[in-house]
């Protein structure tokens, strides 16, 4: 069975990913719904950006990372003095790393789902006295969850197997920032790690089998809710 | 209700410029698709922001150019019927009818709508379980329970089959007969507009080519091109007067006679108007008998328009109606049809059906 290291591992894996797509949904929503209803000046370059974790090393990422929220870059003093919130070599920062990593997934998946929603729907509601908050939340989100829904599990896997950017912002700390992978990667390192190493190489592959097995399931109820939809 | 319409907007290649005030329980627009008829509806709810003019009901302003007031769709009060009804899938029908529903101070209620609607039994249903008829019916009792000032109906029918058509469009002329709602309807179908609407507002590649009464824009012969010239004809105000129940007939009596139609469930004293295609109407110079036909009325002629074609209208004057007859130039020729002829005016009953019979409020 699992040793009480193994343990703490898997669960700080699932830590650091349940906070990243926590803390990055709002963000995603609200640039998917950007990206699928807006129209400003400067559109394609914002598509663009959001899309760079996708096409850049990873260790580009981290590195960019470490200069804009280490302790002394600009970002990271601010998060520090304002907020009392430390990224540097901390689980927050792997949480922070990964979920920019998994962002452009989640944009993705949302974005998609909300242009898939028939717009006179919206103004439907407009006419039936609801504000564009309203429209929001009782209209365009729950249309949207099945997106929603697929987005946030695909940024999950993603921030599971996430290693460049981690290892290269937040470093490989045993119970503060390593994380399954970078576990896995250090008992390759080490002589007579060879046991550890398939046992978390099992616990990854199944992991990454629920969450598949669960985006799959959510796959196809929300097509399901889309054939509903076409029906009308 | 009090509309004033009067705005201006480029859409594409027409240029959509719009004048007129309607004051009416039921105003039509009608014209050909692409006429512009569904911007003027968008515009009134708030869906499309016009370049310039004013738009208000019962004096108060919804948008106005000069004065910068553009009130957003939500604060306007004015429910929208979409052609392909728009209720939320993710919603069941009573939370759909429920949705843009105030809670207190309602003037339409819940139970109301849906007795008028019958729509009871569809409540827990999801949109995706309902007919094209069903659903058309929801968005009506959605729109109406929001207690719109104005409902508007834009081509609510034209995606139901005919048999839907005929039942929703009865419950069209039920909430504007019993719950008085006032409404913009849009439509390009004649038999629609003569049937609920009472003041008509005709459109033609953008702009308002007229408006007015129902019966004035279908009598008047020089938008016939516009009216529809197989469709076309008279639209005559008449009062249901018998049942004949043997043979499932009815009398409706108007200025110039009375009129023989099969049985409709109008009841009796009921203020209707008929529409008259004019290519259902024949002419005779003598009272013909031994004849299948049941509606012979005596008339003058009063006019005739010809373009030197096969066919020919005269206009044949019945009481202080008009009813246009269209009919081949060479009967017109062997009959001596002139100015002043007196003629009878030959309809069969049967050219009559629910749809050429409207009720008026």
């Amino acid at each position: 069975m699992l040793s009480a290291e193994e343990i703490a591992i898997v669960l700080l894996s699932l830590k650091v990913a349940a906070a990243s797509v926590v803390f990055s949904l709002p963000l995603a929503a609200a640039a998917a719904l950007v990206l699928a209803r807006g129209r400003f000046p400067g559109k394609t370059l914002f598509d663009a950006l959001i899309h760079l974790p996708l096409v850049l090393p990873p260790v580009v990422i981290g590195y960019f990372l470490l200069l804009g929220f280490g302790r002394k870059g600009p970002f990271g003093a601010f998060f520090e003095q304002v907020l009392g919130l430390t990224f540097a070599f901390r689980w927050t920062g792997a949480a922070l790393a990964a979920g920019i990593m998994g962002f452009p997934l989640m944009v993705r998946a949302i974005r998609l789902a909300i242009e898939a929603i028939d717009p006179r729907l919206e103004s439907a509601a407009r006419t039936l006295g609801a504000g564009p908050w309203r429209v929001l939340a009782s209209v365009t989100l729950p249309l949207a969850m099945p997106g929603i829904i697929m987005g946030s599990l695909l940024a999950f896997a993603r921030s599971l197997g996430e290693f460049g950017a981690t290892i290269t912002f937040v470093s490989n700390i045993p119970g503060e920032t390593q994380t399954l992978p970078l576990a896995i990667y250090n008992f390759t390192q080490s002589p007579g790690g060879d046991a550890a190493v398939l046992k978390l190489c099992a616990i990854s592959v199944l992991l990454s089998l629920a969450a598949l097995a669960a985006s799959e399931w959510m796959n196809r109820r929300s097509r399901g809710f889309a054939a509903a939809r076409s029906l009308l | 209700m009090n509309l004033e319409v009067s705005i201006r907007r480029q859409l594409g290649a027409t240029d959509l410029n719009v004048d007129f005030a309607a004051d009416a329980p039921v105003v039509g627009l009608f014209g050909r698709s692409g006429s512009g008829k569904s911007s003027v509806v968008n515009a009134i709810a708030g869906l499309l922001k016009p370049e310039a003019g004013r738009i208000a009901i019962d004096g108060e302003v919804l948008f106005d150019a000069a004065a910068g007031i553009n009130l957003p769709p939500e604060r306007r009060r004015v429910g929208y019927v979409f052609q392909d009804a728009l209720l939320f899938p993710h919603l069941s029908v009573k939370k759909n009818l429920l949705y843009g529903a105030p809670g207190t101070g309602m003037r339409i209620g819940f139970d109301a709508v849906v007795g008028l609607l019958g729509i009871e039994p569809l409540l827990e249903r999801s949109p995706a379980a309902l007919s094209g008829g069903e659903k058309q019916r929801v968005a009506i009792g959605r729109a109406l329970l929001s207690q719109p000032r104005l409902l508007l109906m834009d081509e609510p029918l034209a995606a139901l089959d005919n048999q839907r058509r005929q039942e929703v469009l009865r419950y069209i002329e039920a909430l504007r007969n019993e719950l008085r709602q006032p409404v913009v309807y849009v439509s390009h179908a004649v038999s629609e507009i003569t049937r609920l609407a009472d003041h008509v507002v005709l459109m033609n590649e953008g702009s308002v080519l007229a408006h007015g009464s129902v019966h004035e824009i279908f009598n008047r012969a020089d938008l016939r091109p516009y009216t529809g010239r197989y469709e076309g004809g008279a639209l005559i105000e008449a009062e249901a007067v018998a049942h004949d129940t043997s043979y499932f007939l009815t009398r409706f009596r108007f200025s110039g006679g009375e009129l023989v139609a099969p049985g409709m469930d109008t009841p009796l004293g009921t203020r209707v108007r008929i529409r008259i295609r004019s290519r259902d109407v024949s002419l005779a110079t003598e009272r013909p008998s031994g004849i299948s036909i049941r509606n012979v009325l005596e008339g003058e002629v009063t006019g005739v328009s010809e373009s030197g074609g096969a066919i020919i209208e005269a206009q044949v004057r019945l009481g202080q109606e008009h009813v246009p007859a269209r009919i081949s130039r060479q009967a017109m020729d062997e009959l001596g049809i002139a100015a002043g002829r007196r003629v009878f005016v030959l309809v069969k009953a049967i050219a009559f059906d629910k749809r050429s019979v409207g009720f008026t409020a």
